[in-house]
């Protein structure tokens, strides 16, 4: 392709198919809203919310970031080591606990 | 496997070609999205821990106006992250003008959830005594915590509707290509997926029921 020219290189997705995520992205934000006001231990309203939050995040990545439709070597180079270093992080949520109820009691 | 595919994967492996199929400022966006994310990700597991860990913990967030403009504010980057995306397809089919609408679109909604952020601030600075060190339920943590942060992801928001605003007025001026543009909407698009961890850890887990 030319420099000057604007033609398209590839296209991702439709219309259609963005507005469907942004409406499923609203209404899992409304879920969540809900299950705030619904009396649940911190605990397992941690995990729901935590839960949808990560689909959330993969429809933006996926749709809106286009890593869909991008090469799989892509996701392969960036995603596993994001993950890994997270769940190294939560290494210390068990600890959380703990101190909890070591407050607690 | 066939001549052809064995030359393929050889000229990848001795860097020839593109073995992600995109260009450098993109792969350079991605991999800075990727230690962002780190960043956001240590500071939410500190603010997590912290919040588990002491049974105390502050519910500060009334429905209105806290919950209620943080529901807003959650509306405005989604549909912010729409506008981008409709942007990127404008300029992916050559429409300049329609770019710039839909770029300057985003804009607005970025910077009615920074308004909103802001309003949400002075609520709890000024209503609710609450600052980075102190506040009125013996939790400084809860503070420090929250101000970090929102704070730090507010000024993502900012940065990037400035970078947009760059971009508009470069695209508007016939210069910069498809790429830049969609540069820009990853690094956009990121901003919203952090606030998608912020709301519901932040707000909604501290909502005074």
């Amino acid at each position: 392709m030319s420099d000057h020219s604007e033609a398209v290189e590839h296209v991702g997705g439709t219309t259609q198919g963005f507005i469907y995520v942004w409406v499923a992205l609203l209404a899992m934000t409304a879920i969540e809203v809900f299950l705030a006001y619904e009396q649940l231990p911190t605990l397992i309203m941690l995990t729901a919310l935590m839960g949808l939050s990560v689909i959330k995040a993969a429809l933006i990545i996926a749709y809106f970031m286009h890593l869909k439709f991008e090469k799989f070597s892509l996701f392969l180079t960036l995603f596993p080591m994001l993950v890994l270093c997270i769940l190294l992080m939560m290494i210390f949520m068990p600890d959380s606990i703990r101190a909890m109820i070591m407050r607690v009691q | 496997m066939s001549e052809a595919k064995a030359v393929a994967m050889e000229s990848v492996w001795q860097g020839g070609g593109s073995p992600y199929a995109i260009g450098s400022k993109k792969l350079g966006m991605w991999l800075f999205i990727i230690s962002d994310a780190l960043t956001f990700s240590a500071l939410l597991m500190a603010y997590t821990y912290l919040r588990l860990s002491t049974p105390d913990w502050p519910k500060p967030f009334i429905f209105v106006p806290s919950v209620v403009f943080s529901s807003v504010m959650t509306f405005c980057l989604l549909s912010s992250s729409l506008t981008m995306v409709m942007a990127v397809h404008a300029m992916n089919h050559g429409n300049r003008k329609a770019t710039v609408n839909w770029i300057v679109a985003t804009m607005a909604c970025g910077l009615a959830f920074v308004v909103l952020h802001a309003t949400e601030w002075r609520h709890l600075i000024l209503d609710e005594h609450v600052t980075p060190f102190h506040n009125e339920w013996n939790v400084p943590l809860f503070g420090g915590t929250f101000f970090a942060l929102t704070g730090l992801h507010m000024t993502h928001v900012i940065i990037g509707v400035i970078y947009l605003g760059i971009i508009a007025f470069a695209v508007a001026r016939g210069k910069f290509k498809y790429e830049d543009v969609e540069v820009s909407g990853l690094y956009w698009h990121f901003v919203d997926l952090v606030w998608m961890f912020i709301f519901p850890l932040v707000y909604l887990l501290s909502a005074r029921l």
